[in-house]
């Protein structure tokens, strides 16, 4: 049996490596696939409405945003079945816009605060009485600078 | 058998690598947030009362709680509107029962004649935000074909947007973007 004693088989084989970068771009393609920028889940449904006029939001990270719509099924018994507001990532209250405006303007530097702006993303399905409401309470908090989300489409 | 596997010609795979990663590059995109620009006015102090407008310079468009809209005292239509908030701030005749302009010193445009409309723009707790921001839609589209008009006249360029920063701010001057929103009041509850 002098295949197992031969000299040849002390050394071990080179292992290949040419595709090792096909795995690593499999991760890569894996990962670019399932990453979405991070957002806060949200609680509420919302589709926003159309537009023809809309612009880019411009500096993404002076934006608060406060969604509006009817909450996720799942959490319709807590909730209810009335459109919500969504801060951050729990539902509250009208009243705690001006809360919620004071915290945003604490993280950022002096200079920046006057350029916040605060982006309502509401479902076409709201009616203006909340959107009222919400506009009034960043108007007392001095939030002026405002953006009615909307996608861009024809208007039907 | 131990026998000899042959080398894989694994150029070829970068390639593809790549490709596949060219693909993903131009097809993700980061979404952005796209909409209507606006600009609260700052709460009213109570013992202050808001400046007289004359009757002439307003152009009050209602929207009740069935989406309806009404042109300061008819029905209206919302496909009318960008025609009519048109008519209304340009005043291409001068006509006595539209706004008043005001002559001012632009730079570049020279002097401009202002108008001092303002579209009022009322609604119900009860309209829906569909309709709200439709109707918002058609008053931005109002402005932004005056002032893209006004942008080919005088630079002979258009839209507007593409203007340079003091070009454009001579070109928001002239044609501002007068839309007023009423106070809430509270007209019957529709949640």
């Amino acid at each position: 049996m002098a295949r197992f004693t031969g000299k040849k088989a002390k050394e071990t084989p080179a292992l290949n490596m040419g595709s090792m970068s096909d795995i690593i771009f499999m991760l890569l393609f894996f990962f670019m696939v399932i990453t979405t920028m991070r957002e806060s889940t949200l609680f509420v449904k919302i589709s926003v409405p159309k537009g023809t006029e809309v612009v880019k939001l411009e500096k993404k990270s002076l934006v608060s945003y406060i969604n509006v719509g009817v909450p996720q099924e799942q959490l319709q018994k807590q909730y209810g079945t009335e459109p919500r507001i969504q801060l951050n990532d729990q539902i509250s209250e009208v009243s705690d816009i001006i809360g919620f405006i004071e915290e945003e303007r604490e993280q950022r530097s002096e200079d920046e605060r006057a350029q916040l702006t605060t982006a309502i993303k509401a479902d076409t399905l709201v009616r203006m009485g909340l959107i009222t409401d919400i506009k009034q309470e960043l108007r007392q908090a001095g939030a002026l600078k405002i953006f009615y989300n909307a996608a861009k489409g024809a208007v039907k | 058998m131990a026998r000899k596997t042959p080398g894989l010609n694994t150029s070829a795979m970068s390639d593809i690598s790549f490709l596949l990663l060219a693909f993903f590059l131009m097809v993700s995109n980061i979404n952005t947030d796209s909409g209507l620009a606006r600009r609260l006015p700052p709460p009213l102090p109570e013992d202050v009362k808001p400046p007289e407008v004359k009757e002439r310079n307003i152009f009050i468009v209602m929207v009740n709680k069935d989406d309806q809209l009404l042109f300061n005292t008819e029905y209206g239509n919302i496909r009318d509107l960008k025609a009519r908030a048109k008519e209304f701030l340009g005043n291409p005749r001068n006509l006595p029962h539209f706004p008043e302009k005001n002559p001012t010193e632009i730079p570049y445009i020279g002097v401009y004649p202002v108008s001092k409309g303002v579209i009022s723009l009322r609604n119900d707790r009860g309209t829906s935000y569909n309709m709200y921001l439709k109707v918002q839609n058609e008053l931005t589209a109002a402005i932004n074909e005056m002032r893209n008009e006004l942008s080919q006249q005088v630079f002979h360029k258009s839209p507007y947007t593409e203007l340079n920063d003091e070009q454009r701010k001579a070109i928001e001057q002239a044609i501002p973007m007068s839309i007023s929103e009423a106070e809430p009041t509270k007209i019957g509850e529709k949640k």
